[in-house]
This record gives structure tokens, sequence and C-alpha cells, in this order.
């Protein structure tokens, strides 16, 4: 049996994103575990080993507002973006590596390859990176994403995401994924969005925070992540899960 | 996995990423700390791929990550840390590329191998599969994950080995879809 529960990620080819079709494997997944056989999951090298707190970021990394300015402040709304890192038995991960990176306000990539004719902003680069405290938390400070158009189906729009990436306690826990805001319309036409089990849909969706929210500074979005918490399995299942 | 909290949904990583977790993009600025470097004791080597999808087309724009023992087959090595990262386009000819150390075997059942994980925009989720070496074929036949894997399939995970130089290059291509569909793991 498989450690991570692969029921709560979306599929490897979801028809209407369109360039799943073409990278998205056909056959399925080999079951890792299955041909080690049970007793030596932990031993497994994708389970085993630390890859937590072996990173050393700078002292703005956390916060996009400031840390890409040439002489003036990026424009959009200023947003406090804040969470927890937890494994699936809800304990805190320390030392976590989570990078972030976004559009800027007005729905466009500090990239070569974006093409979207939208404004970049001089003072704003859209990323950052935080590495978890003691208490599993991080905190970033940026501005809103703009939505965007893309090539996916005609007049197909982004809702404002943030990119997230996170190298977590073993290489089974590492997770790509990107949070979305609270009553974005574009969430109901999103094949992104749209490919992730609708009952885990929700998890991917921030919500807005007054106790995070600093006064007359900016907006607090709340963001709780779950790694996969591959050491965190055999324990629930010694305890006859 | 009763009362466990359910796990957050993987995403795609987009078109983008490399402005958030490459180590050379931005000209230097807020460059991500996970480079395509791996050191420590033993025999340095280079690993290079390309990524092709169902049309047999290049693709240009895959995040490479790879995990693995020292040479040793340590995994708990305080100075050596076995994780880097790459991307296709990484290197001048398109493909992603890393410097490391070969790593050694962990057991007498196990080939020395590293773990790759694969994303990319157009995935969904992402992929494992693992790197072996074709110049390990006596530890590669015994090995107790390989030997499991269907015989027609195997040769997917087997880097081939060349040298330049006096260094060993070893190559990894990986098949999206296709009669050389790689192959890619659940964990």
């Amino acid at each position: 049996m498989a450690i991570i529960d692969w029921t709560q990620h979306p599929p490897l080819i979801y028809t209407d994103y369109k360039s799943s079709l073409s990278r998205g494997p056909t056959q399925s997944p080999v079951d890792l575990t299955t041909l080690y056989g049970e007793s030596s999951t932990l031993s497994i090298q994708e389970f085993d080993g630390s890859l937590v707190n072996r990173f050393t970021i700078g002292e703005l990394d956390h916060d996009l507002i400031r840390n890409a300015q040439q002489g003036g402040y990026p424009l959009g709304k200023r947003m406090v973006v804040s969470g927890k890192v937890l494994d699936q038995a809800g304990r805190p991960q320390a030392g976590v590596l989570i990078e972030a990176w976004q559009a800027n306000a007005s729905g466009r990539y500090a990239h070569k390859v974006d093409q979207h004719d939208a404004p970049l902003d001089p003072n704003f680069l859209g990323v950052g990176r935080c590495v978890t405290d003691n208490y599993g938390c991080y905190r970033f400070y940026t501005i809103k994403p703009g939505a965007y158009p893309w090539k996916n189906h005609p007049n197909a729009w982004r809702p404002q995401h943030i990119h997230f990436s996170l190298v977590g306690e073993s290489i089974a826990d590492r997770l790509v994924t990107q949070m979305y805001f609270p009553g974005d319309p574009l969430l109901n036409y999103d094949p992104i969005f749209a490919a992730v089990p609708e009952s885990a849909q929700d998890r991917l969706i921030s919500t807005l925070d007054l106790g995070i929210t600093e006064a007359d500074y900016a907006l607090g979005y709340k963001f709780d992540i779950v790694l996969a918490g591959a050491k965190a399995t055999p324990i629930d299942a010694e305890q006859g899960a | 996995m009763k009362s466990s909290l359910p796990l957050t949904p993987s995403q795609t990583v987009g078109s983008f990423f490399t402005i958030g977790l490459s180590a050379t993009e931005n000209e230097g600025r807020l460059a991500s700390p996970v480079s395509s470097q791996i050191s420590g004791e033993g025999e340095v080597i280079s690993v290079v791929g390309r990524v092709f999808d169902g049309n047999q087309e290049l693709v240009p724009d895959a995040l490479i990550e790879i995990w693995q023992a020292d040479a040793m087959g340590s995994l708990s090595n305080q100075n050596f840390f076995g994780f880097a990262r790459s991307h296709t386009g990484d290197n001048a000819e398109g493909k992603f590329a890393f410097r490391t150390v070969k790593p050694g075997p962990r057991s007498d059942t196990e080939a020395p191998c590293i773990s790759v994980v694969v994303t990319m925009r157009g995935l969904l989720t992402q992929l494992y599969t693992r790197l072996y070496f074709s110049d390990e074929s006596a530890a590669n036949d015994k090995d107790q994950l390989l030997s499991r894997v269907p015989e027609a399939r195997r040769d997917s995970l087997i880097a081939k080995c060349t040298e330049d130089d006096g260094e060993r290059i070893y190559i990894f291509d990986i098949c999206m879809q296709g009669d050389e569909e790689t192959v890619f793991f659940h964990l």
C-alpha cells in the first residue's frame, strides 16, 4: 500500500488542462512500497534522511514588499500570508523550506517568458522564502497577485494565486502547490483548480484572518499546509488505524 | 490513517517557476538556496538529461530534483547533503544538469541509485522515479526494487555511462509518454 494518499491529489492527465494531455504519463505509477515489501518502509531512500534545517535564507527573503525595492514600494494591496506546516498526525514541521513566487498586482510575472501585456513593477520581483520555526509557522509579506489570461482555452484566466514549494522532512514530503483566495469567482472556471478532487479543493483556499492582519498596514490571510508526513504514517499504523 | 489530517493537494509548478526555484535566475537576486550541485567525498560525476513529452518533443521547462546517499551509502552523514535541483534549459543544450558524487549502495540487496522528482507545467502532481547506473549491472541485477520492475521497462531507470576528460557523465533522459515511457513510482 502506498504511504501517500494519492487520491487527494489531482490526476496526472486532466482533459480540461490541455498541457497535461501530452505530459502526464499514461501508465499508472508503480507502487514503490509494494516492491520493497511492508517491513522496511522507513529505510526506503525516499523516506529516509532529513532535508529540514539545511538552508540559509536572507533577512528580507520572506518580505516580498521590500525584498526587491528599487527606490519605491510595489503597487497593490499589501498582505500577510501566514500559517503552519503540519504532518498528517498534526505535528508541526520545523525547518521546512518554503519558496513562493507570484505575479505582481497587474497579473504579470517578472519572468522572461511571460508575454502578458500588463506592466512589470520595478519594485516587485514576486519571489520569497521562509523556513518554518519550531512551531511549524511561517509568515510572508507580499502584495495581492492579479489574475491573468493564459492560453489553455479561449478567454481563459487564472484565478489569483501564489505558488508554494515545500521541502519537508523527507523527499516523500515534497510538495508544490498553489494558494488561492476566498470568494474568487475565477475559481469556478479554472481547470487547474478543478482538477483537485472536490472534497480537497477547500484546502487550497486561504482564509481572511483578522488575527494575522496588521492594523493600518496589511490584510492577513491564513494558509495551513499538511505534508504527506511519511514518517507519521507508520505510527498511525501501529495505533491500529 | 485514522484521525489524520488530510494532506494539502498538489498543483502544477506552472510556466514561471524559475523565478522562484532557480539558484541562477533573476540575475542572482533572491536566488534559491537549492543548487544543482552536491559535494562530498567520492567520485565526482555529472548527471544530465532531457525530458520528452508524448509527441517526442523536448520539454523545455521541467523541474528535476535529486536525492541520494553519500559515497558510503549513508543518508545520515551530517557533513553531506544529497539534495539538488536543476531544470531543463539549465545548461547550454537545453538539458538538466547536476554535478554530484556517485552514491554508494545502501545495503547488500540495493544497487547505488538516485531518487528523482519530476515536475513541470502540465503535471498537476509531481512524479518520482529513480536513476540506476549502467556500469553497475551486477548490483542492478541483485537490486530488490529494480529486479521487480517489469523487464521491458527497466531500461528507463538506467542512466547510460559516458566519459569526458576522465570524468563520468551519466545520461538520463525522461519520457513522459510513449513506448519508452519512464517508470514512475507512487510512494
